[in-house]
């Protein structure tokens, strides 16, 4: 970790940096940021090629004083040399803004309109800053602190989006003078919001030349539902239930990214056993998710037969999972300092009949798909995405790995053990359709092998740290004795105190980095809790992959990177 | 070989009200619009399939048309951004039409008590049935199913329903 701080240090004399948890958090003042950023990205020494997140802070209500009221925060990776960096600059006046970075990475794109949304913060230079998440007849700026939680605002009509499809038209050198001309036949086609080939809400507006898509521009943030807002006002814990509904199709696992993220900065070294519980059930949903994905994917292309083997195999888990959690969908299983409680008795076997399930499921299913020549053609070469074009684009997971980068957090910086595991991260070569599905065949198998040899070496012992500070004690001394009865109140109404600053936390789920980037007061509520969906990221890329492709390719794109609307819109 | 009912009656007349005749069709070809926006939509995708199977019911003609279906299903959160395309797909399905809000979400916002989130769908088009839960089990779907087919019983085909609605888009 030093050698990062003192690169850095040494790479941006004037510049402040310090360490956190992680990374290296970088403060510049605005006239250095455009250098700081280029540097970061351009030098081959720190490569930084990977933006994972814009966001910004509003410290009106912050208990110490700063420079200016808003910052604008960048996350950058450079996931080959495994260092992170929050790049921070104070931003004077939020209406004259700050440099864009979108000319660095195609990621601040969609970062830094989310960023004028919610905070209201211009970036000069950026090419099509409007809103994303909130309507366009939305007034004000929600994260800010001064805007209310409860004032919502009706809209009372959708957003033609025909300004911006004609932009994009343009770019690919059709403007309203060809459009005019009596060969050309552009057609407009919307699919979405509510569509069934969306999987929830989103929508994907395309100009077509007869069925080939020319030029495409998409809308999101119709399942927008305040998670950051709304998690302001809660505790640490008080947050679990909400992070399940994220990812719905693998709620655990945000679960544990979530406490994972808390639990790294109170410095909380969990139990071993809650370690491996963790990586175990982690690894089982990772399966399931990719079911889901795989199952519904075959759907689109036609292929039902495919979705009842893999479906079926997701909806018999629901047994262990209520068994486990009591609840089927939603498993809020985690607490900041370990789980919500122990694995029930026999889970070995009930967890291993499930595994065998899913495989022979998975197999059936690979057997219709493997040589299936329906498959190849609809899927080889359909929809590629180069890897410097999906690290570009913020790609991060199997979506990543499929066009051929290597990056997996669970190998290059490993948390819970997961350097003790034999496994290998699959890795695709053309980043098309194809491989983005062979990659979750195969990320399936790997899993269910983690899983196994976590079972073999899970080892006794209690699931919650025994610190009174950070989990609820045990119930006899609750009701026997004084301390306990305070401890147990005061975690449930103050919730879990963090001290005072900020970090950025990630982890590897089914979809791909999923981070958490807090800024705390000192209190057992997060001052902000800023996620960074790899979802997100994915569909700002989509528009690239599917231009120049056809229709029916689109539906099936659209499947295979995965979008869940929990996630994407939060 | 005439079967059942036929068999029973001959070429004999039988006499009922319009009513219970167009009622008992109504109920048990319900064509369900899934509204699916989150979580709970993939909770339904659960109630369709082979282990609880809503055609035991006669409703598994899932239409993804408007125009085609007469029992419209909210199955997830509803954001402002939201409600002007559910309110128009609503209003593109042919009466008579009923609609189930499926979940917390639905009925009353849930958990997400907050700037975008609509305070249930009531606000934007009437409901007949809500199920709790976030998300409700699967097999609360195939009881809303049945609150709807007793509802559908009490209906006259001369009167026109939710006529008097006034939503917050109208
Ligand atoms: S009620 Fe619960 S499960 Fe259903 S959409 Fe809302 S948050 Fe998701």
């Amino acid at each position: 970790m030093n050698t990062a701080l003192e690169l850095m240090q040494a790479k941006f004399p004037k510049a402040t940096c310090t360490p956190t948890i992680d990374s290296v958090t970088i403060d510049v003042q605005p006239e250095q940021l455009e250098k700081t950023l280029s540097g970061l990205k351009n030098d081959p020494e720190l490569d930084f090629g990977l933006l994972l997140d814009v966001t910004a802070i509003d410290y009106l209500k912050y208990p110490q004083s700063k420079e200016t009221r808003f910052y604008v925060v960048y996350t950058i990776r450079s996931w080959k040399k495994n260092m992170l960096v929050q790049v921070r600059t104070p931003v004077p006046d939020p209406e004259s803004g700050i440099p864009t970075a979108t000319h660095l990475w195609e990621s601040a794109n969609w970062g830094e309109r989310e960023t004028y949304d919610q905070y209201g913060i211009h970036f000069i230079g950026h090419p099509d800053l409007r809103r994303i998440l909130n309507h366009w007849q939305f007034e004000g700026h929600p994260l800010r602190k001064d805007y209310d939680i409860y004032k919502g605002q009706v809209c009372y009509d959708s957003d033609p989006m025909e300004k911006e499809i004609k932009a994009r038209l343009a770019t690919k050198g059709i403007d309203e003078l060809t459009m005019k001309d009596i060969n050309t036949e552009i057609m407009f086609l919307n699919i979405g919001p509510s569509h069934p080939a969306t999987h929830g809400a989103i929508r994907i507006l395309t100009a077509l030349d007869g069925e080939t898509v020319i030029a495409n521009v998409n809308e999101v943030g119709y399942l927008h539902r305040g998670f950051e807002k709304t998690a302001e006002n809660r505790t640490y814990n008080q947050i679990i239930p909400l992070t399940d509904r994220l990812n719905y199709c693998s709620s655990l696992m945000n679960n544990v990214a979530f406490v994972k993220a808390v639990e790294s900065w109170l410095g909380v070294e969990i139990t071993e056993r809650a370690k491996f519980m963790r990586v175990i059930l982690s690894e089982f949903y990772r399966a399931l998710d990719h079911l889901v994905c795989l199952a519904a994917l075959f759907v689109d292309m036609g292929g039902l037969t495919n979705y009842w083997y893999l479906y079926n195999e997701k909806e018999a888990a629901y047994d262990l999972i209520s068994r486990l959690c009591g609840a089927r969908l939603t498993s809020s299983f985690t607490r900041v300092g370990g789980m919500y409680r122990d694995f029930y008795e026999g889970w070995e076997a009930d967890l291993e009949n499930q595994l065998r399930g899913i495989e022979k499921g998975v197999n059936d299913s690979l057997a219709l798909v493997a040589k299936n020549r329906i498959v190849h053609d609809r899927s080889q070469g359909v929809c590629c995405l180069p890897g410097d074009r999906a690290l570009a684009y913020g790609f991060t997971g199997p979506n990543l790995r499929a066009s051929g980068v290597p990056f997996d957090l669970r190998k290059d910086n490993p948390y819970y053990n997961y350097d003790a595991f034999d496994f290998s991260v699959p890795v695709g070569t053309n980043g098309d359709i194809y491989d983005r599905i062979m990659v979750r065949f195969e990320e399936i198998f790997q899993s269910i092998s983690i899983v196994r040899q976590a079972m073999k070496m899970i080892p006794k012992g209690p699931v919650n740290v025994a610190d009174p500070h950070v989990c609820l004690p045990p119930k006899d001394q609750v009701y026997s004795n004084i301390e306990g009865l305070a401890g147990h109140f005061k975690l449930v109404f103050e919730g879990v105190r963090t001290p005072p600053g900020e970090w950025y936390d990630s982890f590897e789920a089914a979809n791909g980095e999923l981070g958490f980037h807090f800024v705390s007061d000192g209190s057992g509520q997060p001052y902000k809790c800023k996620v960074r969906p790899p979802c997100f990221y994915t569909m700002g890329g989509f528009h690239e992959m599917v231009e120049g492709e056809m229709i029916a390719d689109t539906v099936i794109n659209l499947s295979s990177i995965n979008i869940i609307g929990g996630e994407l819109d939060r | 070989m005439a079967l059942g009912i036929e068999a029973k009656l001959g070429d004999s007349v039988l006499t009922t009200k319009l009513d219970v005749v167009v009622n008992w069709g109504r109920q048990y070809s319900l064509w369900p619009m899934v509204f699916g926006t989150a979580c709970c939509a993939i909770e339904f995708m659960s109630a369709a399939a082979s282990q609880l199977d809503i055609s035991r019911w006669g409703a598994e003609v899932v239409r993804f048309s408007p125009r085609q279906a007469d029992l419209m299903l909210v199955c997830g959160t509803i954001s402002y951004k939201q409600a002007p395309i559910l309110k128009r797909i609503y209003e593109q399905m042919p009466e008579p039409k009923w609609v189930v809000a499926m979940g917390a979400c639905a009925s009353s916002g849930g958990v997400y008590d907050n700037y975008c989130t609509v305070q249930g769908i009531d606000n934007i088009i009437p409901v007949d049935v809500y199920i709790s839960g976030c998300p409700p089990r699967p097999e609360a779907v195939l009881d809303a199913l049945m609150k709807i087919q007793d509802q559908i019983k009490g209906e006259s085909v001369l009167n026109d329903r939710h006529k008097d609605f006034k939503g917050v888009l109208d």
